[in-house]
């Protein structure tokens, strides 16, 4: 009886998560899936790290800015635009649960982002890096 | 009782002028937005969702088309930052920008201003703003309207909602 109890609320979870999904909308393991793929085009890809992910959010690369300038060093908490000092929500998924999961919004956000703190596109690699190391944050 | 029946034609006469005020108040909400006074401002929902992620959506009125067209074609290095948009939505914006832009005709030989800080208006109107309020780390920037002109967000910069952080 308790067993049935608990896969009913675990359905009810589930429909109630799908319920307030946009319709098109598409989950961080779709993204990640997105950018295993693309990595894999790439010789020597291993797999994602959020060690790897974490060093390279927090580090400059050569640019005044790093991820963390504007998203914090704890993606759980609200950032501020280094410029404007506009409030930015958390970026990290499993605390914000409308980060990624709109794909025109993550490339907008990811070609931005990286060009600022680069000055280049990020790889498959990084993305996949940072997103897994996102994902590490509010478990 | 005739007392009853006045009381009662009085609530229903009260309950129905608040039901219109509430829906003049309504309407105004969804279709205009105030700003500089009481004037009211279009809206568009790129123009909002684009331009206000990263700073408060600024009023088009505030530049000249010119300075719109320049500000929209170099989108990719806009103030120190890539903020290049899609062709389709910069186009919107531009376009909305443009037809709701300032109607004061800038001086044909310069360049077109970029930014709002530094246009006349912009100047006279922050004359009597002290050096330390614009120093504080909570305005930090002219960009950061929001951080004295509270209801910024919703295109309302009248004097009576200005709280300068101290």
């Amino acid at each position: 009886m308790s067993r049935i109890n608990t896969l009913l609320v675990l359905l009810l979870v589930v429909m109630s998560g799908l319920a307030v999904q946009p319709a098109c909308a598409e989950t961080f393991g779709q993204f990640m899936a997105e950018f295993a793929r693309s990595a894999k085009s790439s010789p020597g890809f291993q797999s994602f790290s959020a060690a790897n992910g974490e060093q390279f959010f927090k580090s400059t690369h050569g640019n005044e800015w790093s991820c963390a300038s504007c998203h914090t060093e704890d993606p759980a908490n609200s950032g501020k635009h280094a410029k404007t000092s506009k409030v930015i929500k958390p970026l990290a998924p499993l605390v914000n649960p409308e980060r990624f999961t709109d794909p025109t919004k993550v490339e907008k956000w990811f070609k931005r982002n990286c060009n600022d703190v680069l000055a280049r596109a990020c790889t498959p690699q990084e993305k996949g890096d940072v997103l897994t190391y996102l994902l590490t944050i509010g478990k | 009782m005739p007392f009853d029946n006045r009381n009662t034609l009085r609530m229903s006469a009260v309950i129905i002028l608040l039901g219109g005020m509430m829906s003049v108040a309504q309407a105004d909400d969804d279709h205009e937005h105030h700003e500089g006074g009481r004037r009211a401002v279009a809206t568009n929902a790129a123009w909002q969702e684009e331009c206000g992620s990263c700073h408060v959506a600024f009023p088009p009125r505030l530049l000249p088309a010119e300075s719109w067209r320049e500000m929209m074609s170099g989108l990719d290095k806009h103030f120190g930052t890539d903020a290049s948009l899609e062709p389709a939505v910069a186009q919107e914006i531009a376009a909305f920008l443009e037809q709701n832009a300032g109607k004061r005709k800038p001086d044909p030989v310069a360049k077109p201003l970029l930014r709002i800080s530094e246009t006349r208006w912009f100047i006279r109107e922050h004359d009597e703003v002290p050096q330390r309020v614009w120093k504080n780390p909570l305005v930090k920037s002219p960009a950061n309207c929001a951080a004295c002109h509270t209801l910024a967000e919703s295109g309302d910069y009248r004097e009576r909602n200005i709280r300068m952080p101290k």
